[in-house]
C-alpha cells in the first residue's frame, strides 16, 4: 500500500472511531448510473469532503425510514471527493436506493472495514477474480493497481457474469482491454447469440492465465462457493494460499464488531474482514452453515 | 453503633443499616434498581426501600424448571438468579439511537440523549459481576466502543451480595466467577441469616463506596461473624448444582464443528432464544429503521437479538445458518469457544440461566461435556 493509502487508512479508521459510530451522515446524490437491469451506481457527496478510503472497505448506507445496507466501494480512491457504490437492488431498502435521484440524500457511515493488500504485490503480478457484483469491491483496487501500473509485474482480471447483460463496468473493462499493460478475461455463464468471449465459470480462466505464480498475489471476491474454487484453482497454478486475499459477505448490522450478526467462526467479517488473507478463513470455506 | 466507620472489610450492617444505604444512594441521585418478586420470579426492577426486596423467598431451579418457594427465615438475598440480567439496564432490550427529520430537501439525524439519571445496582451476584466484566471488554473494550453502554456503565454504582445461596443450574465456582467477587464492586455483602432478621458483612471496594458507607450507621464486625460470613460464601462454593470446565470445553468446542451432537441436540432444541434473553453476555443486536407515515420523521432502534433466529444470518440469497443443528453450535461455540479469541475471556460466567429458562430443558455444560467426550467430531483446522 502506498503512503498515501496507509495515510488514507489512518484517516479513515480515526474518522471512524468518531463518539458514535452508529450515527449516519446524510450525503447528496450527485448522479445515479444505471449499470445492468438490476445493478446501479451511486455517486454521492459526503459534506465537508471526502474522508478518504482504501479499496476493498465499505460503507452502510441508509435510505431514509426504510434501512441500512453494507455496500461495498466501488469508486477510484484517487478520488476522494465522492463516494461510489454499486449496488444490486435485492431487497426493499436497495430497492428504495434505485430510485434516488440527484440531489436525495442516502445516509452514510463507514467507511468500514480491511482492504486489499495492494501493498504486498509491489514487484510482483496481481490476478483479481470477480464474480457478479464482486467486482464492484475489486474496482477501487483495479484502479489502484492502474493508477501506479509501474510498481507491478503483471496485471490480470478475470471476471465472471451470469449473462453478457450483467457485466459489470463495461466501459472500464473496454477501456482496460484497451491497454497493453493488463490482461482482461470476461466469461458468462449464460451466453447470448451475439455472444464471442468465453463461456463458463470464471474459475476455468485461471489455468490460462498469464502470471508467474512464484510471484502472485490473488485478490479474489464473489459468491462464496466461487470464491472456494478460485482459490482451489490458484492453488493448482502453484500460488500460494498465503498470497491469496478473499472478501466475504454476511449479515451485518453495526459495521463495527458489536452486534454479532457477521460472525464467521471466531471473525467478524465487519472488523476483521471483510478483506481476508484466505489462509485466516480457509478452516470454515469447507465446513456447512459456519 | 458507630456512623461513620470507614477502611478494612469488616464491618457490620444490619437491616436498618441496609436501609440507611439505600437513603444514601438516592440522597446522592441515584436511582435503585434491585431484586423484586413479581409474575412468580425474582427480577430486577425499581427498588423504593428494603421492604421491596424478596424477603423470606427463595426459589427451586431445574433444567426448564423455576419455581418460588418460602424460606423459614427472614433473609433479603436468599434466593437464586432470576430470568433478569442486570444487562437490560446497562445495554437495554431496546434503545433508540438516533431520530431524523426532513430537513432541506434532504433530512438531519438528532443523536438520542444519553440517560439522565444514573443507577445503582443493589444486590449483584458475583457471577453477573463477572458478566459485567465480560460486557465492558465487549462492548467498551475493541476498537469501537458503544456510546450508549459507556454512559450507562461510567455512571454506575454497583452493591455486590457475594453468594451464600447457589442453585442447582449454576455453575460459576467451576469457571472461577464466583460465589465470591474479589473485586468489581463499589460496596459488597455478605449475608448472615438470623431469626430475628438478617445481618450484613459490608466490604468497601472503591473510594466511592468508602464514602458512602461512611454515612451509614454499621460497627466494627466480630472475628465470629466475619467467620460466619466467610463459611457461608466457602459453603456456596460446594452446593453448585452443575460444573463446566471451561479448558476442556474451549478445546472441545473449537475442534466440534462437524460434531453429530449438534443434529442430536437440535431435534430438542425450540430456537425460541430464551437462552440468549436471559444470559447475562449475549450481546447480539439487531437495528430496526422506522418512519411515520407521511415520511417526515424516521428514527433507528437497536434491539436484543438472538443467533437462534434464522433471519440472523441472512444475506441476499438465504441465511447462512438455516439449520437449528448449525444455530445451537453457533450459540455454543461462541460462547465457550470463539469468545477467547475475539474477546480474551470465556463468554460464560455460570449463572445457569440458559438451564433453567430453556423449555426444553437443554444443558449447556451437559453439551459441552458430550461433544468434548466424542472424539467424532472432526475440527475445522
Amino acid at each position: 500500500m502506498s503512503a498515501s493509502l496507509e495515510e488514507a487508512s489512518a484517516a479513515v479508521a480515526d474518522a471512524a472511531r468518531s463518539p458514535d459510530p452508529m450515527r449516519t451522515t446524510p450525503c447528496r446524490v450527485r448522479r445515479v448510473l444505471r449499470e445492468t437491469a438490476d445493478t446501479f451506481t451511486l455517486v454521492l457527496e459526503p459534506p465537508g469532503g471526502s474522508l478518504g478510503f482504501a479499496p476493498g472497505q465499505f460503507d452502510m448506507l441508509y435510505a431514509f425510514g426504510a434501512g441500512e445496507v453494507p455496500i461495498s466501494i466501488s469508486g477510484d480512491p484517487g478520488v476522494p471527493e465522492v463516494l461510489v457504490h454499486t449496488i444490486r437492488a435485492v431487497g426493499s431498502v436497495t430497492r428504495m436506493m434505485q430510485r434516488l435521484r440527484p440531489g436525495d440524500r442516502v445516509g452514510v457511515r463507514g467507511p468500514f472495514g480491511t482492504s486489499w493488500p495492494v501493498d504486498l504485490a509491489h514487484g510482483h503480478d496481481v490476478v483479481v477474480i470477480a464474480g457478479g457484483i464482486g467486482l464492484a469491491p475489486l474496482r477501487p483496487a483495479l484502479l489502484h493497481l492502474l493508477a501506479h501500473r509501474g510498481l507491478y509485474g503483471r496485471l490480470v482480471l478475470l471476471y465472471g457474469a451470469r449473462t453478457p447483460k450483467d457485466i459489470l463496468f463495461p466501459r472500464d473493462l473496454r477501456e482496460w482491454r484497451g491497454r497493453f499493460d493488463v490482461a482482461v478475461e470476461v466469461t458468462v455463464d449464460r451466453a447470448s447469440p451475439d455472444w464471442q468471449g468465453a463461456v463458463g465459470v470464471v474459475t476455468r480462466l485461471v489455468d490460462r492465465a498469464p502470471f508467474d505464480p512464484g510471484s502472485t498475489l490473488g485478490l479474489v471476491c464473489g459468491p462464496e462457493v466461487m470464491i472456494r474454487f478460485a482459490v482451489a484453482a490458484l492453488e493448482r497454478r502453484g500460488v500460494p494460499s498465503s498470497e491469496i486475499h478473499v472478501s466475504l459477505e454476511r449479515n451485518m448490522k453495526c459495521a463495527v464488531g458489536l452486534c454479532g450478526h457477521c460472525q464467521m467462526g471466531p471473525v467478524f467479517v465487519c472488523r476483521d474482514g471483510p478483506v481476508f488473507p484466505y489462509e485466516r478463513v480457509r478452516p470454515f470455506f469447507g465446513l456447512r452453515e459456519v | 453503633m458507630t456512623t461513620g466507620s470507614t477502611g478494612g472489610d469488616g464491618l457490620l450492617l444490619e437491616v436498618a443499616g441496609l436501609e440507611a444505604l439505600l437513603a444514601a444512594l438516592r440522597r446522592h441521585g441515584y436511582g435503585l434498581v434491585g431484586p423484586r418478586v413479581r409474575d412468580g420470579a425474582v427480577v430486577y426492577d425499581t427498588l423504593g426501600s428494603v421492604a421491596d426486596l424478596p424477603a423470606g423467598w427463595t426459589d427451586e431451579q431445574e433444567a426448564g424448571r423455576y419455581r418460588l418457594v418460602r424460606r423459614n427465615d427472614a433473609a433479603l438475598f436468599g434466593f437464586g438468579l432470576g430470568p433478569h440480567s442486570w444487562k437490560r439496564f446497562l445495554f437495554p432490550p431496546s434503545t433508540v439511537l438516533w431520530h431524523a427529520r426532513r430537513a432541506d430537501g434532504g433530512f438531519e439525524v438528532v443523536a438520542e440523549t444519553p440517560p439522565a439519571a444514573p443507577l445503582a445496582l443493589v444486590g449483584v451476584r458475583p457471577c453477573e459481576l463477572a458478566a459485567l466484566a465480560v460486557q465492558d471488554r465487549v462492548l467498551l473494550g475493541g476498537p469501537w466502543a458503544d456510546p450508549d453502554y459507556r454512559a450507562r456503565r461510567e455512571a454506575l454504582f454497583v452493591v455486590a451480595v457475594h453468594c451464600t445461596r447457589p442453585g442447582a443450574t449454576c455453575f460459576c465456582a467451576s469457571l472461577g466467577t464466583g460465589p465470591r467477587a474479589p473485586s468489581g464492586f463499589d460496596l459488597a455483602l455478605t449475608e448472615i441469616p438470623r431469626p430475628d432478621g438478617p445481618a450484613f458483612l459490608l466490604e468497601t471496594g472503591t473510594a466511592a463506596g468508602e464514602a458512602l458507607a461512611a454515612e451509614v450507621p454499621c460497627r466494627p464486625a466480630s472475628d465470629a461473624e466475619r467467620r460466619e460470613a466467610e463459611s457461608a460464601v466457602a459453603a456456596a462454593a460446594g452446593a453448585m448444582g452443575r460444573a463446566l470446565d471451561p479448558q476442556a470445553a474451549r478445546g472441545a468446542l473449537g475442534t466440534a464443528w462437524e460434531s453429530p451432537r449438534w443434529e442430536a441436540v437440535a431435534r430438542r432444541c425450540l430456537a425460541c432464544g430464551n437462552c440468549t434473553l436471559v444470559c447475562p453476555t449475549c450481546f447480539c443486536s439487531t437495528v430496526e429503521d422506522t418512519s411515520d407515515l407521511a415520511g417526515e420523521t424516521a428514527a433507528r432502534t437497536r434491539r436484543w437479538d438472538t443467533c437462534f433466529g434464522v433471519g440472523f444470518s441472512y444475506v441476499h440469497g438465504g441465511s447462512v445458518r438455516t439449520s437449528v443443528a448449525a444455530r445451537y453450535r453457533q450459540w455454543i461455540t461462541h460462547k465457550l469457544a470463539t469468545w477467547h479469541e475475539q474477546f480474551g475471556t470465556c463468554g460464560c460466567v455460570g449463572c445457569g440461566r440458559c438451564i433453567t429458562w430453556c423449555p426444553a430443558g437443554i444443558d449447556i455444560t451437559e453439551e459441552a461435556r458430550a461433544v468434548a467426550g466424542r472424539s467424532a467430531g472432526r475440527g475445522a483446522s
